[in-house]
Order: C-alpha cells, then structure tokens, then sequence
C-alpha cells in the first residue's frame, strides 16, 4: 500500500495500537530544557521511576538564561534555581546535559541538528512546541506536555492519536529578499493559525528542494504557528551531507545501514493525503505581520487588511489592531520600529547572521533601534566570529549577545518595554510575548536588517 | 498516579468570546519559573486580568463577580501557540474543570486531558447559543456529562453531542493517566527498543 512519509515514519514506531485510542508511539530523541522539566522530574521521583533510556534524552538550558555575562552567576533566583534543578536531574538520572557555558550550550532546536542528534527517520520531541524545527530532516518531531515529557522519561514512549496528513506544495523561484521565512509566513497568511490543527504538514516542490537545511528548518519551526503537529521534508543528499560526520550522527557501517533506512524516506507515488494545498513561489513577497498572531501577515509593500474582509472573528480583530494602534489600510512601509531581535529556533542559525550583515555591512544602526542580536548556539556564535560577520556588525554599530531563546519569549531580562514595536525574527507576536505591553512585527533577517538601518519598515530590496 | 475524577459536571460559566485565545495568555511565559505545579491559578491571563502596575482590570471577564464557576467557556482556536502544559495547570489551578469552545489547538486540548480538564468542542451555533443564554442570564448551568458526552443547557431544554475517543473517555471517567498504562506495558517497550533502526 502506498504510504507518505509521515505515515512511514510515525507507522513504523507504533509499539501498540489502543482500539478508539490513541497509538503508544516510541520516542527515539527527546529534548529536554529547564522549563517544561522539573515537574516532570518531580512526577518520576513521586512515582520512584527510573528513566527507561537515559542515553536517549539530551538536556540544555535556553529558555530562561541570560544573553550577557553568563560566565556569571545567574541573578534571578526563580531562574537560577530552574537550571540548578535541571542540572541536578539530568546527573541523577545520567543524561547529558549541556548547561550554561557549555561549548555546546544553545538553543534546544538549534543544537539537536548541529550534533547530529537529529536524524531522518527518527521520532523526536521535547516540551516545546517548536519541535517542529527537526522535521526539516525527515523526523516526525513535535511539542508535548509536561505529562508526556514525563512519559518519555519513564518509558520512552508517549500516547497519541495519528494526525491526519496535509501536503503543501510550492513550486516557482522565489524572488530578490525572499527567504524561507517569508515562505512560511506567506503560507500561515494563507492558512491562518488554525488552519493545520489536526494536520501533521509535508512541504514538497521546487522551492523546499531548493532550500538549505537551514531554510527548512525555518519553515518547519513555523508549522505550529498554522495548527499542524509538525511539519516534515523528505530527506535528500543536502540532507545527508548536512549531518554526515556530527557527533552524534551513525559511522561507518552504521551509516551505511542507517542510509538504507533513509533511502526509504519519501511519500510514494500514490499515497493519499487528507488534504493537499498549492501555492506559487514566484508570487511570494517579502512579509511582515501586523496583529497579533502569525497569521496577520502581508507582503511588506501592501496595507493592513480591512476589518470587514476578514471570514470571522471581527472583534477579536479589532482588539488586534488596537493593542498594536495600527489601523486598517494603513502601510505598513515608513513605520517606526524601536528594537530588532535577531535570533531564537526560527533564525538563530547561522545563515541568518549571514542575511543580516548583508544588509547592514557599509551601513550604519539607525539611533532610533536598540538591537539585539542572538545567536542559537555557541557553534553559531564561532562561525559568526570565524566567518568575519561579528567585524561587520560591529563596524556597523552592533554588539552580539551570547546564546539562548531571549526575546523570543523574555523570559530573561531580554524584554521589549511596553509600548515598544520590535521587528523580529522570531515566531510569535503574541500579546506581550516579548515583554509585557510588547509590540512585535515578524519578519525575515533581511527586512529586520533593514529596519535597524533605517529605523523604520523599509523593503529590504531597495537595499541591496 | 492519576487526577481528579470526572464524571458530570453541572455549574454556571465564564464566558470569553475572543477567539485565538494562546497560552502565553492564559499564563506569560514570566510566570513559568517554578519547579513544582503550585500558584499557576494566580496569574491565569495575568495581563488580561491586572495592569502593570497589578491593579485590576475591572472590564475583564474573571474579575466581573457577575460570572463565575467550573466552565470556561472560550471562542474559536482556543489554546494555540506554546505547549506549555502550565496553561492547563494554571485553568485547573483557578478551579475550572471544563473548557468549552468550537475548536481547539492540539497540544492544549493534549494537555488538557493529561491532567483532567474536560475540553469540549461544540458546534460554532452551539457556542454561540451557550454564549447569549449566559448573556442573558449569568447563572444559566450547564451540564457537562462526560459518560453521555453531552452538553446540555436545561434552562433551554437543548444539548448538543461532543466527541472524545474511548480510551481518554475511560481515564477521566476513572482518574486514570497514560504513564500508569505506559509502565505496565514497560516489557513491550524495552523489547521493541532493541529494534528500532536509530
């Protein structure tokens, strides 16, 4: 019977099937950080369990760590007693853990693929919705709950319903200062943030062939911020060469039993998909949001959709508008901006970093922006050094922090005061995801290069 | 292990029509610090709730004394956004048993039954009738019943059927959790392990 990726993947890590239940659906990665942990720790000390497969969990801290001197203790005591217990629990249990100042410390979905501890194939998770990001490698890889963080832990498996398929096609070559990011915010304008709940996403077609790893990471990443569970790309020889070699990744005559397992790894001619979407590449600008949700996006040149065009959900539109005081048909070029981030799960890598000097070598930060840039891990930080961007941004006025999720969810002290309005690269601008009373307007690394040149929403474009 | 039974639930509602309501409301990702499952109730929708300077909110729902009781009643995509489960902890903790809405988000609606919190997905109509009767008068009761899936609203004389496969059926009905039925088929597992291919 013809099958499609997902159904490969998730089909052949099923332990046991429950009759109008769920299926008991074996882990082979999980990923674990400080915040959505030590209950689970907690709930495995109450029930005097064991962790079933140590060598299969990975622990680093992110979330909720500093981005300035973090050779220092950690000032916040809440925060600093979050990643003491993480640490406690991962020596206690025998999982690798790399804390802070670790050399291979960064964020969760940003080391896993740079060790090699993400794998095609391989079902993979962590009590993070952004697990989506490992899908890129042809991983069935998704968020859970803290319950089930502690379900992996005591038995490697979790209990689930299969979600239904969805494939999302894109062919055509994407435009000047259109990036994989403008794609996925191009596709959730599209879908809205509900409109793939239920769904686990395949992105096919030109333009996700085309595209680096890093690319697909980013369009991955950004499969929840539509509904979907996750979304994958079947594996291929950019796949294979990205991974080769890693730590953590299969040699010698593993590799070459693991390749026949891959080899295996794409939706066959005739599987069937519960729902199947088009879209045109060459028709994608570059985006940017203006609400509230991911799903507020448009291309960058057009204005701000009107109330009475929207399917539903007037009022909860309107508050949108108003907590962001823009108002319906408005442009969204010439807007002043106060902060850029530059970093989390979504463009933290180092591909990113590259997109931004681009934009701002031989340039100036405008004095208007307040800049942080974040790289997601220490790997990428040293690239960014070796690579000579750091010389660059710094001779255009920037300064580059140490790693971690930052601004993305400031649960640090990285937040955007009230009020503010912040381009950023990361995934959701949520009401005060940033920073109580935040602003937040995502968008690619170019159009938030841009806007800390010039101080406003510029079309990055007519920059380069 | 295990959590509260549920059976039938019948109380009058929290009404809060927004709609894409997303778990950094329901708890700010400021408040995710603890290392146990204590306080979440405290600051659930903080900053709906409280002002920055934490002085009330008078116009939202939750401190409006006229609505109270165990079911929340949510708009259209409730719960999207981060898999924190502290969002489900913080909707329990507050004393709601029950959310109702049209759709729900996955990971939340995942949670949610994890922990014994009965999400409800009713018809967008129906919703919206549940929304205008409590309007209407703010102590209509619902009554959840989980063994009949069935919502009703008795001062209308109507109910609408909801969907829950069997199995979560059984453990809330019962209080029972996944990692109970995950340990006692541990020997299944650990034999499958030795051949997976990563």
């Amino acid at each position: 019977m013809s099958k499609t990726l997902f159904d490969k993947v998730w089909d052949s890590h099923v332990v046991h099937k429950i009759n109008n239940g769920p299926d008991v659906l074996f882990i082979d990665r999980h990923m674990v950080h400080e915040v959505t942990s030590p209950v689970a720790f907690l709930g495995l000390k109450n029930r005097n369990a064991e962790v079933l497969f140590p060598e299969k969990t990975f622990a680093t801290a992110d979330h909720n760590t500093p981005t300035l001197n973090q050779h220092l203790p950690v000032k916040d005591p809440l925060s600093a007693n979050q990643l003491k217990a993480l640490e406690e629990n991962s020596k206690l249990h025998g999982i690798s853990y790399w804390g802070l100042g670790h050399e291979k410390n960064g964020i969760v979905h940003v080391v896993g693929p740079e060790y090699g501890i993400t794998q095609p194939g391989a079902t993979i998770v962590c009590g993070d919705s952004h697990t989506s990001t490992h899908g890129a490698f042809g991983a069935v890889a998704f968020g859970i709950g803290t319950s089930e963080v502690e379900m992996v832990l005591s038995t490697q498996c979790i209990m689930q319903p299969k979600p239904k398929k969805m494939k999302i096609s894109i062919d055509g070559i994407l435009g000047k200062g259109v990036t994989p990011k403008d794609v996925a915010l191009f596709i959730i304008s599209k879908l809205s943030t509900s409109g793939a709940t239920g769904y686990f996403v395949e992105y096919s077609g030109e333009v996700f062939r085309e595209m680096s790893m890093e690319g697909r990471m980013t369009v991955c990443n950004l499969s929840i911020e539509m509904g979907a569970r996750g979304g994958m790309i079947a594996p291929d020889n950019k796949t294979f060469e990205y991974i080769k070699n890693r730590e953590f990744t299969p040699k010698e005559d593993k590799w070459e039993k693991a390749m026949k397992y891959w080899s295996t790894l794409y939706s066959d001619e005739n599987a069937i998909f519960d729902k199947e979407l088009f879209f045109d590449g060459n028709n994608i600008q570059p985006m940017i949001t203006y609400g509230t949700n991911p799903g507020m996006g448009i291309s960058i040149s057009k204005g701000i959709p009107e109330a009475k065009n929207q399917d539903s959900g007037v009022n909860t539109y309107l508050k949108s508008l108003n907590y962001m005081n823009y108002s319906e048909g408005e442009s969204m070029l010439g807007k002043k901006i106060d902060f850029v981030f530059l970093g989390s799960c979504t463009n933290g890598r180092i591909e990113d970093f590259r997109e931004f000097a681009k934009i701002v070598e031989g340039r100036k930060k405008a004095s208007n922006i307040t800049a942080w840039l974040v790289p997601g891990s220490h790997k990428v930080e040293k690239a960014i050094k070796d690579e000579g961007i750091l010389k660059v941004l710094e001779q255009a006025g920037f300064e580059l922090r140490e790693p971690g999720c930052s601004a993305c969810l400031a649960m640090n002290d990285d937040k955007i005061p009230a009020g503010k309005y912040a381009v950023s690269t990361s995934n959701r601008n949520f009401e005060g995801r940033q920073g109580p009373g935040s602003r937040t307007l995502l968008a690619s690394p170019l159009v938030a290069a841009a806007a800390a040149v010039t101080g406003e929403i510029t079309d990055p474009r007519t920059l380069y | 292990m295990g959590y509260e039974k549920f059976n039938t639930l019948k109380s009058t509602t929290v009404p809060l029509t927004i709609e894409n309501v997303d778990t950094d409301q329901i708890i700010p990702a400021r408040f995710l610090k603890a290392t146990e499952r204590i306080g979440f109730g405290e600051n659930l929708f903080r900053d709906w709730r409280y002002n920055a300077d934490n002085s009330i909110k008078k116009e939202f729902v939750l401190n409006n004394d006229t609505y109270s009781g165990k079911i929340l009643l949510g708009g259209k995509n409730f719960g999207s956004g981060s898999s924190r489960e502290h969002a489900a902890w913080a909707i329990y903790d507050y004393g709601f048993r029950c959310v109702i809405s049209s759709f729900f988000a996955d990971i939340f609606r995942g949670n949610c039954l994890n922990i014994g919190v009965l999400p409800v997905q009713v018809s967008p109509e129906f919703l919206e009738t549940i929304f205008e009767s409590v309007f209407k008068n703010p102590k209509t009761e619902l009554i959840v019943n989980l063994n009949t899936q069935k919502v009703n609203i008795p001062c209308l004389g109507i109910s609408e059927a909801f969907d829950i496969n069997e199995y979560k059926k059984e453990n809330m009905l019962n209080g029972y959790d996944d990692i109970d039925y995950l340990t006692n088929i541990k020997d299944t597992i650990s034999e499958f392990a030795k051949n997976t291919p990563l």
